[in-house]
């Protein structure tokens, strides 16, 4: 419903900047799911959206509002990168599973912090993640310059990782996919990530707790869950699944730590969670609009006249907008029909079409 | 002033909250309309206050039919309501507070000493007592009522809608209450009043209406009525207002308090026995919930001191989880807050607190939650308990709050429990669900299990429990045996009046 409503008044900008909305919508979508280079670099680009949107999607359903996803991503690409420099010599057996681990400890770690803070001080996960950040990027752009770029490439990059820690790129399975397109095999990671992610929150006691605890911690500590744990197991778990991202980037597109890679994956990826309302397979859904979008960007700017690949974010920002309007008239809703029974019903909705309404202005 | 409600409906969504209900209040009359939650007394009222508006249907003042589309209309033709919850802003004067909304003085200058002396005369006038400087939020809640009923007074209401205005208030409060009550009809005012509790209809009114389901199910005269007619027209059948129970038959101490301090609690020592029921009353915020808390494990150990045993086992280290597994089940005094997952299924709610080990889940490590054996314990709980609708599916917000805490109760009764711990068993409980849950707990007790029981209605506590404990001001003020004592001994040492 939202991304209709995002499309119809995107044709009206459009419209109104003096281009065919049917032309702009029809370069979008043809060349995004074009064979092989469309649908392969969708893929591609939805690849870091699902990990992210899944990382904000956990947190969320735990209550907890991780920004910091970006931060987490580009600390685990660097240690990622690290340990395919680091231990080169290893076989692919041993180096590959070694440096995905690197990519989810490091991730988690870095998502651990804020947790912990917040468990033992109670000091907010907003802020602390988004600061967390700026220390994230500046740290790995500190470490990229000064000890690990190779001397003389005038790139912020560090050495390429050994060989045997490449990951392979779907185009050798699938014929007709050139090789040459970056899609590869942490795609189907990511699309089994978002069914562990199903089964960890439905399907399992250590997810009861988390989705216990992020709706009504007050209820979870009755039943006997510690509060102050679940924040940092629920920050690490969206860490890691933040952190994956490295293993797309590193394992198998650059092959090295490449500063500055990430296009805000982690911001996205709250818009990613907020439009697959925190459900794996919504996230999946909304990870591949995006990449829709982002991929269809590039012809609309070449092929018209007027508009630019602006009218890309344009659409993204239209989506969240009408996704957090969505939220929003769902509580109004049951504001009005709620207050002769269950006032409470209301209390319980509005702070989070609150949240999602502050997310969409991010 | 006379208010008629004439033909009045109106629907929620699905829910038919007023079907075509007819009630007439006479001027200078105390009138009470009772029912069950969800009858459908308050939202009549909030019509009628412009809260919200009928889809059809007449209200009258004094035979004239008005269009009463907000609150401020309602305020201009003279009703005012007090609600449950007080609307009172809490840091600042009641002087302040009475005339929010209705500064006097100019457009800019607010004259707060013109205030104060119509609040002396209204004062006066009604006898409500109340000091016009004092903040707010260091009165009692008695009076921070008596600013409410100045509030609607001082806007010259002439007909005044109460909403369950006696459940925050102690026996001696709600004794005051109704002579200033008793004082406003004298002075010409009319008195509506929202309420459950019987005895205070048959206490304080005229006239009652009684509805259920939307409907008005009767319209009797306070002289010419008893308890046990509205409670069958209330709900529709014969209910045992007090359930009958044998003498208790106490075995060994199951629980043994000592020295118990931990936030306003002070002091405190007593035990709980096998098979009795040991009643706390009280007026609420005197330490009931802190108690309830640290002997449920909720507390942090470090904010407790004294001892807590269990079987002769300190609890001091025990986590609640694990209080929860050797046999202490908590029913909590908040349902919403404490004791349930709104969001959750009701099946996803049958298994809180067991939810981490068989059967609820299972497999290696435990770590699987098992469907099947979660519906089937959710199943036995809906059963026992009669929680309806019986869909396990749905989601825990969809029930009433007298489902809602037939399902926590249940829960808990299925732990097994060695120990009970029960908190305002039947805060807003319909009469008919109070009676069943009345009988549950007294078949908890026959079974052997040691229950202590907090409630802050003294009605329940002594109607229940085998030995009463009063706390005022977090300490033990004295106890009492329940079968014998009066409501005015009580009460006075609810307040402190005597050691």
């Amino acid at each position: 419903m939202a991304v209709v409503c995002a499309f119809a008044v995107g044709a009206i900008v459009v419209l109104i900047i003096g281009d065919s909305p049917l032309q702009v919508y029809g370069l979008l979508l043809g060349s995004a799911l074009s064979w092989p280079d469309g649908i392969g670099y969708t893929l591609f680009f939805a690849t870091p959206l699902i990990f992210t949107g899944l990382a904000v999607a956990v947190a969320l359903r735990g209550g907890l509002l991780n920004i910091g996803a970006e931060g987490q991503l580009y600390v685990a690409a660097f240690a990622t990168a690290w340990v395919g420099i680091t231990f080169a010599g290893l076989p692919s057996i041993l180096l590959v599973p070694l440096c995905c681990l690197a990519a989810v400890v490091a991730g988690a770690a870095w998502a651990a912090i804020p947790g912990v803070l917040k468990a033992r001080f109670g000091s907010h996960e907003v802020i602390n993640t988004i600061m967390l950040n700026f220390v994230a990027i500046a740290l790995v752009g500190y470490l990229t310059q000064y000890d690990y770029r190779v001397a003389g490439d005038p790139i912020m990059e560090t050495a390429t990782i050994g060989e045997s820690a490449h990951i392979a790129r779907l185009g050798r399975f699938i014929p007709g996919l050139p090789e040459r397109i970056p899609l590869n095999v942490a795609f189907l990671l990511a699309l089994v990530a978002s069914w562990a992610v199903y089964v960890l929150l439905w399907k399992t006691k250590w997810g009861y707790e988390i989705r216990a605890t992020g709706q009504n911690p007050a209820a979870a500590e009755y039943g006997g869950i510690s509060i102050r744990r679940q924040i940092v197991v629920t920050m690490a778990i969206s860490g890691a699944l933040a952190g994956m991202v490295g293993i797309n980037e590193v394992l198998g597109y650059r092959y090295r730590y490449y500063d500055g890679f990430s296009d805000s994956y982690g911001f996205t990826g709250i818009a990613v969670a907020l439009l697959g309302r925190n459900h794996p397979a919504g996230v999946l859904l909304a990870a591949l609009l995006f990449a829709v979008l982002q991929r269809g960007g590039v012809p609309v700017d070449a092929f018209t006249q007027l508009v630019s690949k602006d009218i890309v974010q344009i659409l993204q920002a239209l989506v969240i907008l009408f996704v957090a309007a969505e939220a929003m008239f769902r509580s109004r809703r049951k504001v009005t029909a709620g207050r002769g029974q269950g006032e409470e019903g209301t209390r319980q909705q509005a702070p989070v079409a609150g949240q999602q309404a502050s997310v969409g202005k991010i | 002033m006379k208010l008629e409600l004439r033909n009045v409906t109106k629907r929620f969504g699905a829910v038919l909250a007023n079907d075509h209900l007819n009630i007439t209040i006479d001027s200078g009359t105390i009138h009470a309309i009772v029912g069950e939650n969800g009858a459908g007394k308050s939202t009549a009222m909030r019509i009628a206050y412009g809260f919200y508006t009928a889809d059809s249907g007449d209200i009258l003042l004094n035979d004239e039919v008005r269009d009463i589309r907000a609150p401020r209309d309602a305020i201009a033709l003279g009703i005012g309501m007090v609600h449950q919850h007080f609307m009172l802003v809490r840091p600042m004067t009641v002087a302040e507070n009475i005339v929010l909304g209705a500064e006097p003085g100019s457009a800019v200058a607010l004259d707060l000493r013109k205030a104060a002396a119509a609040i002396r005369r209204l004062s006066e006038e009604f006898r409500l007592t109340v000091d016009p400087d004092a903040i707010v939020e260091t009165l009692s809640v008695g009076q921070q009522q008596r600013v409410e009923l100045l509030k609607a007074l001082y806007r010259r209401a002439e007909l005044l809608i109460l909403d369950e205005p006696t459940a925050v208030l102690t026996p001696q409060e709600v004794e005051e209450f109704f002579s200033i009550l008793r004082r406003m009809r004298s002075q010409g005012k009319t008195v509506v009043i929202i309420t459950h509790k019987l005895s205070e209809v048959l206490a304080i009114s005229d006239r009652v209406t009684v509805m259920r389901d939307g409907r008005v199910v009767g319209n009797v005269n306070t002289r010419e009525t008893n308890a046990a007619e509205l409670a069958r027209l209330m709900v529709g059948r014969e209910v045992l207002l007090r359930v009958a129970k044998s003498p208790a038959s106490p075995g060994r101490d199951v629980l043994t308090v000592r020295n118990l301090s931990v936030q306003r609690v002070q002091r405190v020592s007593f035990d709980v026995r096998a098979g009795e029921i040991v009643g706390i009353a009280g007026v609420e915020g005197n330490g009931q919930t802190e108690l309830i808390e640290a002997l449920a494990g909720l507390v942090p150990e470090s904010q407790v001191t004294g001892t807590i045993s269990f079987d002769g086992c300190d609890l001091r280290a025990v986590d609640a989880r694990r209080r929860r597994e050797i046999g202490i089940a908590h029913v909590p005094e908040d349902r919403h807050r404490r004791g349930l997952l709104l969001e959750f299924s009701l099946a996803e709610n049958a298994i809180l607190g067991v939810h981490y080990r068989a059967p609820a889940a299972s497999g290696a490590g435990a770590i699987l939650l098992d469907q099947k054996a979660i519906d089937r314990r959710a199943d036995l709980v809906i059963r026992e308990f009669d929680v309806r609708p019986p869909n396990p599916a749905l989601p825990a917000r969809a029930l009433s709050g007298g489902n809602q805490q037939k399902l926590i109760i249940g829960r808990e009764f299925e732990l097994p429990p060695v120990l009970l711990l029960i908190s305002q068993p039947t805060r807003g409980v319909d009469i008919g669900a109070i009676e069943f849950i009345h009988r549950k707990i007294i078949a908890m007790r026959d079974a052997g299990c040691a229950v202590l029981l907090v409630s802050a209605e003294l009605e329940e506590v002594t109607a229940l429990a085998d030995r009463l404990l009063v706390l005022h001001d977090g300490r033990i003020a004295g106890e009492v045996d329940p079968s014998l004592a009066t409501a005015e001994e009580i009460g006075l040492l609810m307040t402190g009046g005597r050691h």
